[in-house]
């Protein structure tokens, strides 16, 4: 049998498909279809220092091949996330990543000390949510912004560090050279790219933010490639996302330069997305006799 | 059974009920036989990236069937409407909480505005004569379920906005002079602002089903968002997929 075992900052994952940040809360509701083991990981809903309520509806708008969200970092906060949620989540059987955004580079600091002290398994730091004016996302455009706020809180984080790039930027490959040189330890992309939708009949936006995230099928060649241009440029492990919704197209994430894809947006079509993704790519690897899918990562060639 | 689940139901019988309200059945094995009134599916669309939130009209758990009455408005729905019976609809439900139908012997009065109507016939059908339905729909044409409610019992009130069928106004004015112990709404918001000024003057409790575009339906992306008055009368958001979508009249910022 195929070997799907991959191993990311030193953190063993039972497969490379992992549940994206915002897209499965904090596990409860998707323990409704399945074990939440049939992922290698979940990436938790986006938390900040304290409780935030998001912004208002509405939220989420449909675009040809994918969607816009301005959920806001809604959550909890962290000390609710380690109290309620870490405990039964770690029980699941699959590796745990805290997602954290916050205002300050205090905030970030703050939340990878406490989180340091707690039983995640790894932590992602959001520099990348385009649906607050402080979520961090000034700081994940500028390398000089990355570099800075992946320095000050490596010092604090005693947890594998994993930095989620924006799209939103001119070159990707040097916002990850910036994160791998201030000592993360893997890098996650993409976020999601920033969009608009108009109702023509009220001639507002659909979204009461005004602007949204894109993510889904729609965004998918794009993080193919900022996948690839980051590969070029760094050592650490990549886990790709963004549109990722079948096992071809992980296994394409995986090509690119991904050790591993986190998926989102596919599991609101289909909760069981992660059960065939596995499947197929246990197929895949079996019928083109690859042992391990970690044979797999940067496995393209370019004409 | 799981809380819900995902199934691929087969479509028994397609109605046309109007000019765009098409009316499903559907073969949904224990979807259905977990299925509460008020609860609703979300029914994937070949092609489309999101679900249909769409409610559950009625439940009928001897055969193992949901209905499902709804309104073509974009190109979702229009997909969804040109399903054939013989053809299977790939279905997650049941979801939401749905109406807290309490004591059946009680009067009570559903509210109903154009395609409001459908998750209300389940709640009433228990009702029986116990129901009035006061429904409000824009001209004679665009009338549906009328003898669906008759044939459950209940007294019906027809208001048209065009005056073609019934009393000329909204259905909310047919309420006066009308006596009842609970009011379950659905419809348009100006509607229900109305119907939930008309239950706190009279001191009864309420029950509405709401809206928002949603992702998951389940309660994980907190795309549906609705801003909820919690027990200290302290405001924060709520989903409409996983607390709703019927909430207390009291719960919600809607007069």
């Amino acid at each position: 049998m195929a070997n799907l075992n991959v191993t990311i900052a030193g953190v063993e994952f039972q497969n490379p498909v992992i549940a994206a940040s915002g897209t499965v809360g904090f596990g409860r509701e998707f323990s409704e279809f399945y074990p939440l083991s049939v992922f290698g990981g979940i990436s938790c809903k986006g938390i900040t220092l304290k409780e935030r309520p998001g912004n208002p509806p509405p939220r989420i708008a449909e675009t040809p091949g994918g969607m816009l969200n301005s959920v806001g970092l809604q959550n909890p906060g962290v000390e609710h996330f380690i109290k309620e949620d870490l405990p039964w989540l770690r029980q699941q059987g699959t590796v745990v990543i805290a997602n954290i955004a916050g205002n300050t580079p205090e905030d970030y600091c703050a939340m990878a000390e406490k989180l340091s002290d707690s039983s995640v398994d790894m932590i992602e730091l959001n520099i990348s949510c385009p649906n607050v004016k402080q979520g961090g996302v000034q700081f994940g455009t500028t390398c000089a912004g990355v570099e800075g706020i992946t320095a000050a809180v490596r010092k604090h984080c005693r947890k594998p560090l994993m930095v989620k790039l924006s799209p939103n930027v001119a070159d990707i490959g040097e916002m990850a050279a910036a994160a791998e040189s201030a000592g993360a330890d893997a890098i996650s992309m993409i976020n999601t790219l920033t969009g608009m939708r108009i109702d023509i009949k009220t001639r507002r936006p659909i979204l009461r933010n005004n602007t949204g995230g894109l993510s889904g099928p729609a965004v998918f060649p794009v993080a193919v490639r900022m996948v690839r241009q980051a590969y070029k440029r760094v050592k650490i492990p990549i886990v790709g996302m963004g549109g990722v919704s079948t096992w071809s197209d992980a296994v394409e994430m995986m090509l690119a330069g991904a050790s591993a894809v986190q998926i989102g947006t596919v599991l609101f079509r289909d909760p069981y997305a992660p059960v065939k993704i596995v499947e197929g790519l246990e197929q895949y690897l079996k019928e083109n006799k690859i042992a391990s899918v970690t044979e797999l990562t940067g496995g393209m060639e370019e004409w | 059974m799981k809380k819900y689940d995902v199934r691929s139901c087969t479509i028994l019988r397609k109605e046309k009920l109007t000019q765009d309200v098409y009316d499903f059945t559907v073969e949904a094995g224990p979807l259905a036989d977990a299925a509460q009134p008020g609860q609703f599916a979300q029914i994937a669309v070949p092609g489309k990236t999101l679900r249909r939130p769409i409610s559950v009209c009625e439940i009928d758990r001897a055969r193992h069937t949901l209905r499902f009455v709804f309104q073509v408005r974009g190109e979702g729905t229009r997909i969804l409407a040109g399903f054939e019976p013989g053809e299977a609809l790939d279905i997650l439900a049941p979801l939401g909480k749905g109406y807290d139908l309490g004591d059946t012997n009680r009067r009570v009065i559903f509210v109903g505005g154009g395609i409001g109507l459908p998750p209300l016939l389940a709640a009433a059908q228990p009702f029986g004569k116990n129901a009035i339905l006061v429904a409000g729909f824009r001209t004679k044409s665009a009338v549906i379920l009328k003898e669906d409610f008759e044939a459950a019992g209940c007294r019906v009130l027809l208001a048209t906005d065009d005056g073609s069928l019934g009393r000329r106004g909204n259905a909310a004015e047919l309420m006066q002079g009308l006596e009842f112990d609970e009011i379950f709404a659905c419809g348009p918001l100006p509607m229900l602002r109305a119907v939930c000024r008309i239950a706190e003057e009279r001191g009864v409790p309420c029950q509405v089903s709401l809206e928002e575009r949603m992702a998951c339906g389940i309660g994980a992306c907190l795309g549906c968002a609705v801003k909820l008055r919690g027990p200290d009368g302290e405001e924060h958001y709520g989903h409409v997929c996983k607390d709703g979508p019927v909430f207390r009249s009291t719960q919600l910022f809607l007069t």
